[in-house]
């Protein structure tokens, strides 16, 4: 039953934010929907339910540092984008790399910290 | 410039993307639980900041733009790939939102109400992403 409200509800929530992202202009001002909490929302609202706060509070604290890594990645597919090389999803898919070696960075450092 | 709603853009967009990224947000939600479950809450909370819809909706956007300029006439993929590129700079922007998301939401949680503390969090981001963005456009 929790995969399932996870499922709706992470559907649901980025859904809602992509919508927002396709109807607002400019496009550097949808592209900020992009970037927006909507997987936390929803394994957040989950989680408190499930596993109570301080659980997801725990969750939220190693999300900060997976945000930087989510930065470093948008910033290398705009500017490899911009600079007219590759398509769009070749890079964005490639890059994904940078945010692996960042939140792997995190987890290895949050892990060594809490042990 | 103030942003507006340009609610013709629905129109143009088919079903199965939407229904892709329903699909693709579930997953990927369902994976960050499932990942916690296993490995707790510290590697687990490392997946909320996944960028699960990001290549898609990119993907989506440049292949819209290009096919908008073969229709009138132009056949340059340059068109796209600058739509792509602009989206992600904004995405840029949305990520240090991400961030004042995280640190609202761990320091919140244990102190407030689960929908007070969410809810807050989510003004953060707003906050922190519209007002770089207004940054940006002005300096």
């Amino acid at each position: 039953m929790e995969l399932l409200w996870r499922f709706l509800l992470g559907g649901a929530i980025v859904s809602a934010f992509a919508l927002i992202g396709d109807v607002v202009r400019p496009k550097r001002f949808a592209g900020l929907f992009g970037g927006a909490p909507s997987v936390a929302l929803a394994t957040l609202a989950v989680t408190v339910v499930y596993d109570g706060r301080t659980y997801a509070s725990v969750e939220a604290r190693s999300m900060i540092f997976s945000s930087v890594g989510f930065i470093l990645y948008v910033y290398v597919v705009c500017r490899v984008l911009a600079s007219g090389r590759g398509r769009a999803g070749w890079v964005s898919m490639v890059a994904l790399g940078i945010w692996g070696i960042v939140a792997f960075a995190a987890g290895w450092v949050l892990g060594w910290s809490s042990a | 410039m103030i942003p507006t709603v340009n609610l013709a853009a629905l129109r143009q967009a088919r079903w199965c993307q939407f229904a892709l990224r329903f699909v693709l947000g579930g997953i990927v939600t369902v994976c960050t639980g499932l990942v916690a479950q296993h490995w707790g809450p510290v590697i687990g909370g490392l997946f909320l900041s996944f960028p699960a819809i990001f290549p898609a909706s990119a993907t989506l956007l440049e292949q819209h733009q290009n096919e908008k300029k073969r229709r009138a006439g132009m056949h340059s993929p340059r068109r796209g790939r600058d739509a792509a590129a602009l989206d992600a700079a904004g995405a840029v922007l949305g990520g240090f939102g991400l961030v004042a998301f995280a640190c609202v939401a761990w320091l919140a949680l244990p102190v407030l109400f689960a929908v007070g503390a969410l809810a807050l969090a989510g003004l953060a981001w707003l906050v922190v992403a519209v007002s770089l963005w207004w940054l940006r456009r002005h300096w």
